[in-house]
């Protein structure tokens, strides 16, 4: 077990070298001139452009550039934007509002996902199960700025009332819970699928026959036989969709003007603030990768047979 | 201050299924006119994130300007609807010559930390907006003032002898001059721009600081900043200029979305936007949704199509007549731009001092004429229009595509730049194959800020690459011109050699329509699109 953890965080470094790289080139060796758009109908003055040119290091080439910007990233610097702002502050002050509101998100695709896949998965063909399947498909279909435009049309001022369209600067959890809704409802969706499926094909191994001639109470089985071994597909996805939810933060919460990083994102790409994209991002990157290690230790504990070695 | 609109790219997909969805939406018109006033209310603004520290001449963005509007006075304010310019921190500015100035500042005024604002405070800010190592948006303001090529030498990379301008000398506390390179009349009106506001010492003993929190000498202070969330201002009750505001606390809330924007300015949360999202324009909606709480306004810009001389085909004066003739300014204003626009008929913004209807001949739709000018020019091929797709900048210029094309019988397309950042760049970069949109924003409410930047030889903003010896010799003539009104008249005539050459298509005109909340009584729009702080009242709860 011990060999398998140091092996897995070994790989995380190439990973992390490799995937920073690329964003990095990505977002900064886009084609055109970062300062073209920034003094709107006339030219950048020299002036600017040389200042600006010498503070983001845009004269290196960008392979130096990476590895400069990543020494700093080293000494908890994480960079400036082009206005002066601390890019670390920006995710300081931004990343609580995200993490509850994917706390918020997953919570709901677990509870509400789980629910509707134990309860099809068990019952098997009938009206619930066609109803879960037809929404599912329906969510499924949907992009995540489609459900979060119609929530906050539908139930904003402009039509039911019950929320407001923006979410205050630091939100409760109260006005999260329409965006983590919006947020959670296709990875629900998934989550009901998978759950369902992982069910309905263990409901008939041996070891719930068993458990079920041995005389345990229903309860038990479903809860303690059934659940726990169908519950491993699902844990994969939701510990990996942590790194999805990111992606699709950054469109919920630009459309509820929420303050996370997702916003950050939204933001950064808009006014072409490299600094902070790269920087969010890169974070995100490694949110991703602790994620995934951490679902892959989370299986021996759930299923004692699987070995690491 | 020249960025006429806000790049918001990835919600331009958005917006698209908002227009379908928007059809859902009722509009709820709940009138708000009488009341009692609350002299110490809060209002809140829409606002986008300054793309620079809060340094007034290093700020040229909408976002940044709405901040620093009201947090600094200028020596020169401008006034109602048509800008009438009057003198706020100056006492008076008097020249004989339109090359030397003489400025006299009132006494008594100070900045939010309690020093006073005096001769100097103007001259070290001026000189460090012109130092080119200090890098400053705005350097460019500067550049007629004798002695500017000492601290910004024209080569980047040379290290300029001194950080002074000789053409600023303080005669006492409160009195400097000012000495042009050359003769300009239009000086005293262009030291309203806000690059040209009084920088306190404490700017530069520590820079830095400043930047954290900054100090003016407006009629509003500074609070506090977040970055992406909210600046915040309140007000200064020692001010003593005319445009003094009547609430307290101003929240210039900062949002990734216009759309949210303009919910949470139906449902109250928000007080003022000074321009709608697409989604509200299209259709009209915005008639219906704001009722009574509709703002117009009149911007100083222009819309114009520029023809670049240096792509072939294109400097051919009979294809320009025939474009410019082909296009149905009236019903494009009408049916694509619901009102927001009016037809253009000139180069200046209507509403400036100058200005005279009609200036443009070739600018009234008439299909027969441009017919007879496309025979005469004999251009084959296909035209084009480029512009940055995004901000609602698309759609207009697909109309006027298609009405070129249903009137002259030619393919013409519209050719997308993914934002303005490339587009910008494919203008500098003189990379255009065919026509491409020119908008221009005034900085400051004269003729003037119409010709020079645009049409003048080698002007700052001169997308057609238009030259014209006369033009540069009545320009330059009128710069000259310390008479109010014959410079004026100069002004015009080159205007009139310009409506001859057609260097550029005038096509519309913005007319600024901007929304409040139903907590105001009143707000107003002025012409830089910013809100018009003194106008604002707040309703008492």
């Amino acid at each position: 077990m011990t060999r398998y953890v140091l092996r897995r965080l070994l790989q995380l470094i190439p990973v992390f070298f490799g995937t920073t790289f690329l964003i990095y080139v990505l977002v900064w060796a886009v084609p055109g001139d970062p300062f073209s758009g920034k003094c709107g109908q006339v030219a950048c003055p020299p002036a600017y452009i040389a200042q600006m040119t010498e503070k983001f290091h845009l004269d290196d080439n960008i392979f130096v550039q990476y590895f400069k910007y990543l020494g700093s990233l080293f000494t908890g610097d994480w960079g400036e934007t082009f206005n002066g702002t601390s890019v670390g502050e920006l995710i300081a002050t931004s990343y609580p509002i995200t993490l509850r509101l994917a706390v918020i998100a997953v919570a709901i695709e677990a509870v509400i996902g789980l629910t509707a896949g134990v309860l099809t998965g068990l019952r098997g063909k009938g009206f619930l199960d066609n109803l879960v399947l037809v929404s599912t498909t329906f969510l499924i279909s949907l992009p995540v700025f489609v459900t979060a435009i119609v929530l906050q049309l539908a139930l904003g001022a402009n039509g039911l009332g019950w929320i407001e369209a923006s979410v205050s600067d630091n939100p409760s959890v109260g006005e999260l819970i329409v965006p983590g809704i919006a947020l959670g409802s296709l990875s629900m969706a998934y989550v009901a699928r998978l759950s369902r499926t992982s069910i309905a094909e263990n409901r008939r191994a041996d070891y719930v026959r068993t458990a079920i001639a041995k005389g345990q109470p229903q309860s038990r089985v479903v809860l303690v036989h059934l659940l726990r071994n169908s519950v491993i597909p699902v844990l994969t996805f939701l510990g990996t969709d942590l790194g999805a939810l990111m992606g699709g933060a950054i469109v919920t919460e630009g459309v509820f003007n929420i303050n996370g990083l997702g916003g950050l994102i939204f933001r950064g790409i808009q006014n072409r603030e490299s600094a902070t994209v790269v920087g969010v991002v890169v974070l995100l990157v490694l949110v991703y990768l602790l994620m995934s290690l951490v679902v892959d230790l989370l299986y021996a504990v759930l299923d004692p047979r699987i070995r690491y070695d | 201050m020249r960025r006429s609109r806000r790049l918001w790219g990835p919600t331009v997909v958005m917006t698209s299924l908002a227009l379908v969805l928007a059809a859902c939406g009722g509009g709820s018109g709940s009138s708000a006119g009488a009341g009692e006033t609350n002299p110490d209310g809060a209002v809140s603004v829409y606002g986008t994130e300054p793309q620079n520290a809060l340094v007034p001449t290093n700020i040229n963005d909408l976002g940044g300007t709405k901040a620093i509007q009201v947090m600094f006075a200028t020596l020169v304010g401008f006034k109602g609807a048509d800008a009438k310019p009057f003198n706020l921190m100056a006492d008076s500015i008097t020249t004989t010559d339109s090359k030397v100035y003489d400025i006299k500042i009132k006494q008594g005024w100070k900045f939010h930390d309690g020093t006073e604002v005096k001769a100097h405070n103007f001259i070290d800010a001026w000189n460090y907006g012109a130092y080119a190592p200090n890098g400053q948006l705005n350097t460019d303001f500067f550049s007629n003032i004798q002695g500017y090529t000492d601290v910004h030498p024209a080569d980047e990379n040379a290290k300029p002898a001194t950080d002074k301008m000789s053409g600023l000398v303080q005669k006492g506390d409160y009195e400097f001059q000012v000495t042009l390179d050359a003769p300009f009349s239009v000086f005293d009106i262009k030291v309203g721009y806000q690059a040209f506001a009084p920088l306190p010492d404490a700017f530069f003993k520590d820079p830095k600081g400043f930047e954290q929190h900054p100090i003016g000498n407006g009629p509003m202070k500074f609070v506090s900043r977040t970055p992406n969330q909210d600046i915040k201002l309140t007000r200064n009750d020692d001010y003593k200029g005319d445009d003094k505001v009547h609430f307290k606390d101003l929240d210039i809330k900062i949002y990734s979305s216009q759309e949210t924007a303009y919910q949470d300015l139906l449902s109250g949360r928000l007080d003022f936007m000074e321009a709608l999202p697409p989604s509200a324009v299209a259709g009209g909606k915005y008639k219906n949704d704001l009722g009574d709480r509709l703002v117009t306004g009149h911007l100083l810009g222009i819309s114009t199509i520029a023809v670049p001389y240096y792509v072939p085909g294109y400097n051919n004066l009979e294809l320009r007549k025939a474009i410019s003739m082909a296009i149905d300014r009236a019903q494009i204003t009408k049916t694509v731009m619901n009102d927001t626009y009016v037809p253009a008929d000139g180069y200046i913004s209507q509403g400036i001092p100058g200005y005279r209807p009609g200036v443009c001949q070739f600018c009234k739709y008439d299909p027969a004429a441009a017919k007879e000018a496309f025979a005469k020019s004999g251009f084959k091929g296909k035209l084009t229009i480029a512009s940055n797709a995004d901000g609602g900048r698309k759609e207009p210029l697909v109309a006027a595509c298609n009405s070129i094309k249903n009137t002259l019988g030619v393919e013409c397309d519209f050719v997308p730049a993914t934002d303005f950042g490339q587009w910008r760049s494919i203008v500098t970069g003189h990379k255009l194959t065919g026509m491409g949109r020119s908008d221009w924003s005034a900085d400051y409410p004269s003729i003037e800020d119409f010709l020079n930047p645009i049409y003048k030889t080698g002007g700052s903003s001169n997308d057609s690459t238009y030259s014209n010896p006369q033009v540069d010799a009545l320009l330059e003539k009128a710069d000259a011109t310390a008479d109010k009104d014959a410079a004026v008249k100069l002004y015009q005539q080159a205007e009139d050699l310009i409506a001859k050459d057609l260097p550029s298509i005038p096509t519309w005109d913005e007319k600024g329509v901007a929304a409040k909340s139903k907590n105001l009584k009143s707000a107003a729009l002025d012409f830089r699109r910013m809100p018009d702080y003194p106008s604002i009242e707040v309703l008492k709860k």
